[in-house]
């Protein structure tokens, strides 16, 4: 047994498992505003992430402000693509709409490998020291300020939809789209915003992981990640997201561990969720706080 | 999704059910199946190996996209797995064929068979699950057994691949892309045969009944449980068929071929043939299959010009290609949801109808 490296393991999924939680939560945003199953959600991280990056490397421009305008990019980008894309599709079948974000995917996957290359390249520096001292193990200072921006997304996000009017209205057509319309909520504000927010959060999410692992094509593996999250916690509930988030990082970690120290078949780090998710589908399908769904006729 | 009013445009004069049910609704349509067959057949004649080997990619792609249109498009349930699918019915031809001995022309149905049980596998979760929740099962499925190849060296040979030996009967081997050709449109010609039959027989129906409104399926007797998982071995089925007719064809199977991107391909293809059209699904192949080559010609009609320089567009060539299959699901989805199938018929109403049309 190694504690040291368990400890350290737990520590890392902790970390990662609040960005799959903030991640969950942008997925499920849009899932309960507008019922679209969004398979793009990994690459408002990658996009994010690039134009962040692109920003810093060829202007001058100090961290915070490359951020901020990232963030306004992202908005409008989760704007365009609902008017443009998703609003001639209300009202088609499922199938078409997840394919449509199918479609969105491998487009802007292949968009930023096309505009950025291949290979990972890595953030200019931001923090001064490069690791700090937490509990006796040596945590890098990203990872420190990853958590901080997790916590403060999700605090942000229980603000948001606990006391602003618009997170009110949203809530409102999550609940009952007919009533929260006859109550005089705008239903095509509230879908377009639901996915400007959830670009633009996600894509917080992505800078932060490309300060830390530098920005490649994988950081859309996050938006096929996020799947077992949502599924565990249940597909429409915001806890639930983040409560998976962590479960699902944690596993990852732990399944690490025990492939690394006893196992030694490799690569369970990546398919061990996939596995609880097929487990959780089987006998448990609307995840810890998920609602049922109950057809009536 | 129905074709009545486009193919009998002046009324529907049909007087029993099995008239309704034949498998070609016109002579018209009849000879212009067997003219496409023979033209094929003929295809050694007039094309060099690379439109032959055009022509095989189509046909075994085609076997595959028609089993997921089975799934998907008639019996509504959707599937981003089916890549994985194909690849297993790869490798066990090639397994059964390099480890027991078995005849090639006999692995190959084989493998369909034993991608089949590996498809109900997986397709127990879709027994209960519809829509987007068996999407993200299928999701998993992927990434499973794409592990699974990478992992299990005695099955698919790990990193190094697998070598299938090429078929031959009776001593007679179809080596070269000109004899193989005629393989693959027999299997072609056999499996859409079987499935526009499938689509004419009380399960058929329940399919499409499942798609249209499980509900009132159930509610009629149509056995939800038995038809979602019936539909999703059919479907692994044909991906089994076409995986192995790719394996023998190639000779030789990687691990590394059988990602997301492939499965979400064999969506692009349905779609933009027509979701619930068999023919379509020909279509939407011939549609895939030809698009990366059609651009990588306009990129090299480019190379030197300012623009291929400003945009890097040969080097970039993999991507553009990638980027493309995205911008055709999504253009036709908004514009053109019933696919290449659709337009066709309207093509064919016209000329029917010409020059009257109403």
């Amino acid at each position: 047994m190694d504690t040291q490296l368990l400890l350290q393991l737990l520590l890392n999924g902790l970390i990662v498992g609040t960005l799959y939680g903030v991640v969950a939560m942008c997925f499920v945003l849009i899932y309960k505003a507008s019922q679209v199953v969004n398979f793009a959600q990994g690459e408002f991280l990658l996009v994010g992430a690039w134009v962040c990056w692109w920003l810093l490397t060829s202007y001058p421009l100090p961290f915070y402000a490359a951020f901020l305008i990232t963030l306004a990019f992202m908005m409008a980008f989760g704007l365009l693509l609902q008017v443009v894309v998703l609003r001639p599709l209300i009202g088609e079948p499922v199938i078409s709409v997840i394919m449509v974000t199918i479609g969105l995917s491998i487009f802007f996957q292949a968009l930023m490998k096309w505009m950025f290359g291949v290979f990972a390249k890595p953030f200019p520096p931001i923090f001064a020291a490069q690791t700090v001292d937490v509990l006796g193990l040596q945590v890098q200072t990203v990872y420190v300020m990853s958590l901080a921006v997790s916590l403060l997304i999700m605090v942000g996000f229980a603000w948001f939809f606990k006391f602003s009017r618009m997170g009110l209205a949203m809530r409102a057509v999550a609940f009952d789209q007919q009533a929260a319309q006859s109550l005089g909520v705008s239903v095509r504000t509230v879908f377009a915003l639901s996915w400007g927010i959830s670009a633009m959060v996600s894509a917080v999410a992505g800078v932060v992981v490309g300060v830390v692992n530098g920005v490649s094509s994988a950081l859309s593996f996050f938006g096929i990640k996020v799947f077992p999250v949502v599924i565990l916690g249940g597909l429409d509930s915001i806890v639930g997201a983040v409560i998976g988030g962590i479960i699902v990082g944690l596993l990852e970690n732990v399944a690490h561990y025990f492939d690394s120290q006893f196992l030694h078949w490799g690569n369970l780090y990546e398919v061990a969720p996939f596995y609880v998710l097929i487990v959780i589908l089987m006998i448990w399908p609307y995840g810890l706080f998920g609602t049922r769904d109950i057809e009536r006729v | 999704m129905t074709s009545v009013a486009y193919d009998r445009p002046s009324g529907d004069f049909k007087t029993s059910y099995g008239a309704d049910t034949t498998i070609f609704p016109t002579r018209t349509s009849a000879a212009f199946c067997v003219a496409g067959i023979a033209l094929v057949a003929a295809a050694p004649l007039y094309l060099d190996k690379y439109g032959l080997s055009i022509l095989i990619q189509i046909g075994y792609l085609g076997i595959a996209a028609l089993g997921l249109n089975i799934l998907v498009g008639f019996t509504g349930q959707i599937s981003i797995g089916h890549a994985v699918f194909f690849g297993f019915g790869a490798f066990a031809s090639a397994y059964l064929n390099n480890n027991f001995g078995v005849p090639v022309f006999l692995a190959i149905p084989l493998a369909g068979l034993a991608t089949t049980v590996v498809g109900l596998v997986f397709g127990i979760p879709a027994a209960r699950l519809k829509g987007l929740y068996l999407a993200i099962a299928t999701l998993a499925a992927q990434f499973i057994l794409q592990d699974f190849f990478a992992r299990a060296t005695w099955f698919t040979g790990g990193v190094a691949g697998t070598p299938a030996e090429s078929l031959s009967v009776f001593g007679y081997a179809f080596n070269t892309d000109a004899r193989y050709l005629y393989v693959v449109l027999a299997y072609v010609v056999v499996m859409y045969l079987l499935a526009t039959n499938l689509m004419r027989t009380r399960d058929g129906r329940a399919l499409v009944a499942v798609r249209d409104h499980y509900l009132s399926a159930e509610m009629m007797g149509v056995n939800l449980t038995k038809y979602r998982t019936m539909s999703f071995g059919v479907s692994s089925f044909y991906a089994g068929i076409g995986g192995a007719l790719y394996a023998h064809y190639l000779g030789f199977v990687s691990v590394e071929g059988f990602t997301i991107l492939f499965s979400i391909q064999f969506l692009a293809m349905i779609i933009i043939g027509g979701l619930g059209s068999i023919m379509g699904t020909l279509m939407g192949t011939a549609f895939m299959v030809l698009l990366p080559e059609v651009m990588a010609a306009l990129a090299g009609q480019l190379a030197g010009s300012p623009i291929d320089r400003a945009l890097g567009l040969n080097e970039g060539i993999a991507f553009l290609r990638e980027m493309a299959i995205g911008a055709v699901i999504i253009l036709f989805l908004i514009f053109e949801p019933d696919g290449l199938a659709h337009r066709w018929r309207q093509i064919r109403a016209y000329f029917k109808l010409y020059p009257f049309s109403y």
